[in-house]
């Protein structure tokens, strides 16, 4: 029966691949990539890696889905004219061939691995202890891998800067996205304010259960940056100013909090980001918790967009 | 009382996912967006709401047995957010097709 499942799985999922490249309108092609990214999520959940699935759930499918949406919303009344000026035969074959030869070549890597795949699994389970935290996946994102972590959230902080780099020069350090017409008694703002206190609660108690069991600072920020998008645009709230002080620290607070405890590790435990003894569980929640806002803002912001008003409107 | 309860979720499920594939007939079929939008709905409350009360009576916990409930109401509130504001979009004059 379960392989049934996932005989079908994996076919719906090449079949919305293959739409997703041949859609001839981007928002097809959207819709196409958000069906795959939920699908997927199905898959990780079969491969009983419930912390990536709920990771591309948020991430993968709800966010970059509706960062796609919007783009393809922008990119509509271009695209007759980028469909009209296709590239020649010759081009497009080359194209074809060079992302079969991509694939090919994925598929004899994946297939040439070595069984059992090496692992540190083992190692991981060996040393969790001196972590204090019960979840593998956190373990490894915050202790053993916590550099990547680190990088990570910066790249994230880069992003932003670059989206806000793209506003023009009136409209810099102003309100990012459209002011949203208020419809007191519409059914967004009923859903607006209905939904956003589940919401919170969900999202404090995913990045909470994050360090015991599947969960997190990622998948719970993305919830709660999604309800305070839904307040938005309902027209309930206004986006913040970009040159406001405390949202540019906040910004800063997480990536900085974690640099300074690496600092820190560096003088007493004598490497960068190593935690002293005893001392990994509460530095791990401090990195935690400065991460969060960091981490709901950028994410919020990213999807507004650059900023587009005076402070004033 | 078991066979009972298992025959009660067979039938509540079965029934359910007649409701998902007449949605989804209607999605495909029907000539415009509003009834598309009736046949969609159909699906997430009746649909969902049938395989929601099918299950209910093997979850583990009354809380496990809330959290469904929950879920259904969840996706109820969404889903009826969601076509009001297509249907009004529609309504003034958004793309008829």
């Amino acid at each position: 029966m379960n392989d049934v499942l996932n005989l079908v799985l994996a076919a719906v999922i090449l079949g919305l691949a293959a739409w997703t490249i041949v859609a001839r309108e981007a928002y097809a092609a959207v819709v196409g990539f958000i069906a795959y990214g939920l699908l997927l999520t199905l898959v990780w959940v079969q491969l009983h890696g419930v912390d990536v699935a709920l990771t591309e759930a948020a991430i993968g499918g709800g966010l970059t889905g509706a960062l796609l949406i919007g783009a393809a919303a922008r990119l509509r009344s271009t695209e007759a004219r980028a469909r009209a000026e296709r590239p020649g035969q010759a081009t497009r074959w080359l194209a074809a061939a060079f992302s079969a030869a991509v694939t090919g070549a994925l598929a004899v890597v994946v297939l040439l691995l070595p069984v059992p795949a090496p692992t540190l699994a083992p190692e991981v389970v060996a040393h969790i202890a001196v972590t204090g935290v019960g979840n593998p996946i956190t373990a490894v994102l915050l202790a053993f891998r916590a550099m990547d972590t680190l990088l990570e959230a910066i790249v994230l902080l880069f992003a932003l800067i670059g989206v806000w780099s793209l506003a023009p020069d009136r409209a810099w350090g102003g309100r990012p996205g459209l002011l949203q017409p208020v419809d007191p008694n519409g059914m967004l703002a009923y859903a607006a304010r209905v939904l956003p206190p589940i919401g919170i609660v969900a999202g404090a108690y995913i990045f909470w259960v994050g360090a015991d069991h599947p969960g997190g600072k990622f998948q719970g920020a993305t919830l709660l940056a999604a309800m305070w998008l839904l307040v938005m645009m309902a027209g309930l709230a206004d986006a913040p100013p970009t040159s406001r002080a405390w949202l540019r620290w906040l910004l800063v607070a997480g990536p900085l909090a974690f640099i300074g405890i690496g600092v820190v590790g560096a003088v007493h435990a004598g490497a960068f980001l190593a935690y002293p003894e005893g001392f990994a569980k509460p530095l791990i929640l401090v990195i935690e918790f400065a991460l969060m806002p960091t981490l709901t803002l950028i994410l919020g912001l990213m999807l507004l967009g650059a900023p587009r008003r005076g402070e004033t409107s | 009382m078991s066979a009972i309860l298992d025959g009660f979720t067979v039938v509540a499920v079965m029934t359910g996912a007649v409701f998902f594939l007449a949605g989804t007939v209607g999605l495909l079929r029907f000539p415009d967006s509003l009834s598309r939008l009736h046949a969609l709905s159909k699906a997430d409350n009746l649909g969902l709401g049938l395989v929601m009360l099918g299950l209910l009576p093997h979850v583990d916990s009354v809380a496990g047995g809330l959290k469904l409930v929950c879920i259904w109401l969840l996706v109820l509130l969404s889903g009826s957010t969601a076509s009001q504001l297509i249907a009004r979009t529609l309504q003034r004059g958004g793309s008829q097709s």
